[in-house]
């Protein structure tokens, strides 16, 4: 295992491994509650709250959960964050919780969330332990936002609920159901290996001068 | 990263990147089962805790909300009564007054509104059966004398987004409740003849419609000789 920078730590999960771009994890609640912008959102901050408490969490306990018990105890602590998310997104902002229904509850078999406490926080410092739930939750919420913002574009002509494409715009009413979902992520996963193909075709000219980025990504 | 996991289970945790690791993780089999189940259950134990306090902080804001979403669809199917109160359905006949000791969780209950004269001006009825994805739950107000619905409005659907949810988001049909005599007939928009139990379905969300209508007939043949008979006992 490599040594990593604290800034590393943070920004990998943002865009270059981002957990849904690239790692393609979590894609249940990404094919399914994208369908308007605020729904994005609101997934998103329920993850990101999840993934950093859950992180800080297990990376503190790390030395007090027996090896063999580790991952009940990850799926405990998880857990716990989503009862707590799930009540107080009831609380306070009832329509969205509607909006997201059985969703919220379903982040506790995120493997998004799973993932970085076995593969990270269970074995490294709690202050890198955050910068990567805070990374990698930043990626999760940016790919919902991504998918979001397209389908509710189309398929309901607005963003966030105003609209934008003015009256004359039919909206694609399949781009908020199912279907749109597995469109949309196959053309951001189209444009987003496009673009990666593209920068690595011409890895020099980016390359910071001293090659400090060049080593870290070679 | 479960190839990071299986070096760590069968070779040396010496490993680079194990940083911090307490002595339970260095064996495999050294830990007692005993530990484990104590460890477990003691952190069951604060989760279960942290949890309660979470919900005893948030239930009454969940039930006030229910409650206000409630009341709100309740003023708007009777059309703003002054003032509305709950019947339950105790041993077969609605009374106000629970009998001593009985708990209102789970009884059937209907919203009876007054007008400002102090006139009951219709009840309001709670229905939900399955739709064409999950169960809709729709609240309806009804006029027990005429026979006739008040108006109708879906408190929850999970229909498709674009067709069956028009159920909730189109005024026309949703408007078309309102007068309607009951027992009601779905009719397809523009082949009715003109009759009072005709509701125009949405063209396009066919079962969503059906089975809005269906819930209230259903929840009139099972509760409506009641409302009759407390209707005529209040009004006389």
């Amino acid at each position: 295992m490599k040594a990593t920078t604290p800034a590393q730590d943070l920004t990998r999960g943002v865009w270059r491994e981002n957990p849904v771009l690239v790692q393609l994890l979590g894609l249940c609640p990404t094919l399914a509650v994208t369908n308007t912008v605020a729904n994005s959102i609101a997934m998103g901050l329920a993850t990101f709250f999840v993934l950093v408490g859950s992180s800080f969490l297990v990376s503190s306990l790390k030395k007090l959960i027996p090896n063999e018990i580790r991952m009940s105890g990850f799926i405990l602590i998880i857990a716990t964050f989503v009862t707590i998310v799930d009540m107080l997104l009831q609380a306070i902002v009832p329509d969205i919780h509607k909006a997201l229904g059985a969703f919220i509850a379903l982040i506790v078999v995120n493997c998004i969330i799973l993932g970085r406490q076995e593969a990270f926080a269970s074995k490294r410092p709690v202050g890198r332990s955050v910068l990567d739930a805070v990374g990698s939750g930043a990626g999760f919420m940016i790919a919902l936002l991504m998918m979001g913002a397209f389908r509710e574009l189309l398929g309901n002509g607005s963003l966030l609920g105003y609209p934008v494409l003015g009256p004359s715009f039919e909206p694609w009413v399949i781009m908020i159901l199912p279907p749109g979902g597995f469109f949309t992520l196959g053309f951001i996963l189209l444009g987003f290996g496009w673009w990666k193909s593209k920068e690595e075709e011409k890895p020099k000219l980016r390359r910071w001068p001293h090659g400090v980025v060049s080593k870290e990504a070679a | 990263m479960s190839d990071e996991r299986d070096d760590a289970g069968t070779g040396p945790n010496a490993q680079g990147g194990r940083i911090g690791r307490g002595p339970a993780l260095s064996g495999r089999a050294d830990v007692p089962a005993l530990k484990l189940v104590g460890t477990l259950a003691i952190a069951g134990a604060l989760a279960g805790m942290l949890i309660v306090t979470v919900y005893q902080w948030a239930q009454p804001r969940i039930l006030a909300h229910q409650a206000r979403v409630l009341g709100d669809a309740i003023r708007e199917v009777l059309h703003d009564p002054d003032h509305y109160q709950t019947l339950f359905v105790v041993n077969g006949t609605l009374t106000a007054e629970l009998p001593a000791g009985q708990d209102s969780t789970g009884l059937d209950r209907v919203y009876l509104g007054f007008d400002a004269s102090g006139a009951p001006s219709g009840f309001a009825i709670v229905g939900a059966e399955p739709g064409f994805q999950d169960v809709i739950r729709l609240i309806f107000g009804y006029d027990a004398d005429k026979g006739r619905l008040l108006g109708m409005k879906v408190l929850e659907n999970k229909e498709t987004p674009g067709l069956g949810d028009k159920i909730e988001k189109d005024s026309t049909f949703t408007g078309g409740f309102a007068g309607a005599l009951s027992p009601l007939r779905g009719v397809k928009k523009g082949a009715g003849t003109g009759k009072d139990d005709e509701v125009d379905m949405i063209t396009g969300a066919t079962i969503s419609s059906r089975a809005v209508i269906a819930i209230i007939n259903h929840r009139l043949e099972q509760i409506g000789p009641l409302l009759g008979k407390y209707h005529a006992g209040v009004t006389q």
